[in-house]
């Protein structure tokens, strides 16, 4: 049984730890209703970015443009999004199953965040190059990645490039997520839902027959396709990076809250018992005295 | 039968409600969208965009973008879209010099995208301030 001295320390040290972490909580709300709002302001922009691509997508072939050709061969290149800091929960360990479950073993990685970067590290998987990304994201800082990724693409040196990052579905829900970001998919006649959308919520709409759909083009088909394929694939790697900007601050809220919570629940057990304690302590010399009385008269 | 026009930037939808007409600025020049219209994908170019909404002519600054155009809706993609109030010629010259500096450091043989990137905020912002000018005059 510990006595007084010692459970007076530890709630004194509970409580130091509670502070921070709540401190910690506080800063990431903060944090996290910025993030919210940023991913949820892009989907739109995305998500009507790839309903225009879907549309279009009949009047190109894959030698239409080199983002859209389809190669043999499975050498990949893995754009991982993870975060620099820790203590958000189990996100990085999620998406680290995920990106094992779903890339290919011999996989190549750039990486984004300290975290996951050692455990590529730690594992032995080949990293091609680091990124880091300021809070928020600014899109400049996003599109050298884009850029980066894509060269590595066109020069033949990958045959795709997925990109893992953790979509926010909401403050409690987070999902690791690998999507195929080139080649461009999507555009292969039946291959239902091959479009993945970064930023879910808003589905892709099917108009095959639709004959408001056979577009004209201006100023010609190939300089419109030319345009927007690179900015969809800047889009969707600043999207990518703002879901998960999102992700790690709600994961980090609620995972402080948690530890808050836990540290009061304890402080309460603790001092539950030093209350006890002192008053067995009491109790004890009070009996002494009376004991000592008796035995005088 | 109604037309309807969304706006988006990458920071918000900007505008999304049914409208009598709207006036875009494409790459090849202005195009005039009326309900019905022919299917159409067009490149934006910074210019001045405006759309016919209750009986009310709306005007707006964009950047560059695209629209895709089909019978009963209009969908404006832009990396701006400013009304009057919004712009601050400052704040656009100040982005204007900005730009311009790094454009003159950059490798234009080597770094393509990145001098297109850049021109393309000097265009959305002197587009911004010529629009601001016109309007207050």
């Amino acid at each position: 049984m510990a006595n007084l001295r010692d459970i007076r320390r530890r709630i004194k040290s509970v409580k130091n730890t509670a502070q921070i972490t709540r401190a910690m909580q506080l800063v990431a709300a903060a944090k996290m209703k910025k993030a919210q709002d940023q991913a949820l302001a892009g989907r739109e922009y995305a998500a009507h970015l790839t309903q225009v691509l879907f549309d279009i997508r009949r009047n190109f072939t894959e030698e239409s443009h080199p983002l859209l050709e389809h190669r043999q061969g499975g050498r990949e290149l893995v754009l991982v999004i993870s975060t620099d800091k820790g203590l958000c929960g189990p996100l990085n360990t999620n998406l680290a199953k995920a990106v094992r479950a779903k890339t290919s073993p011999d996989a190549h990685f750039v990486t984004v965040g300290r975290k996951l970067r050692t455990m590529c590290e730690k594992l032995g998987k080949k990293v091609i190059a680091d990124f880091t990304v300021k809070d928020p994201v600014p899109f400049s800082q996003t599109r050298p990645i884009a850029k980066f990724v894509t060269q590595q693409f066109l020069e033949g040196n990958y045959d795709k490039v997925s990109i893992a990052f953790t979509s926010f579905v909401n403050t409690l829900r987070q999902e690791p997520e690998v999507v195929t970001l080139l080649p461009i998919q999507g555009h292969r006649k039946g291959e239902e839902q091959a479009f993945e959308s970064i930023g879910k919520g808003f589905s892709v709409e099917e108009h095959v027959n639709d004959p408001a759909r056979d577009f004209t083009f201006e100023p010609n088909p190939s300089e419109v396709l030319a345009s927007i394929l690179p900015l969809y694939v800047n889009y969707e790697v600043f999207q990518a990076h703002v879901e998960s900007r999102a992700s790690e601050h709600s994961a980090r809220m609620v995972a402080m809250k948690s530890a808050t919570d836990n540290a009061k629940k304890f402080i309460k057990e603790l001092t539950l018992e030093y209350n006890k304690l002192r008053q067995g302590a009491i109790t004890a010399e009070l009996l002494e005295i009376t004991t000592a009385m008796k035995a005088m008269e | 039968m109604a037309l309807h026009l969304d706006i988006v930037t990458p920071e918000k939808k900007v505008f999304s409600a049914p409208v009598d007409n709207v006036y875009l600025p494409g790459a090849d020049g202005e195009i005039g969208v009326l309900p019905a219209h022919a299917g159409l994908v067009t490149a934006l170019k910074p210019g001045e965009l405006r759309y016919l909404h209750n009986g009310q002519v709306v005007t707006l600054a964009v950047g560059s973008g695209f629209a895709e155009v089909t019978q009963t809706k209009v969908v404006v993609l832009t990396d701006m879209a400013l009304g009057e109030a919004e712009i601050d010629e400052q704040t656009a010259e100040a982005a204007i010099k900005r730009a311009e500096e790094k454009l003159a450091n950059v490798d234009h043989s080597m770094d393509a995208e990145e001098v297109a990137y850049l021109q393309g905020i000097i265009s959305r912002s002197a587009a911004a301030i010529h629009f601001k000018r016109k309007h207050r005059g």
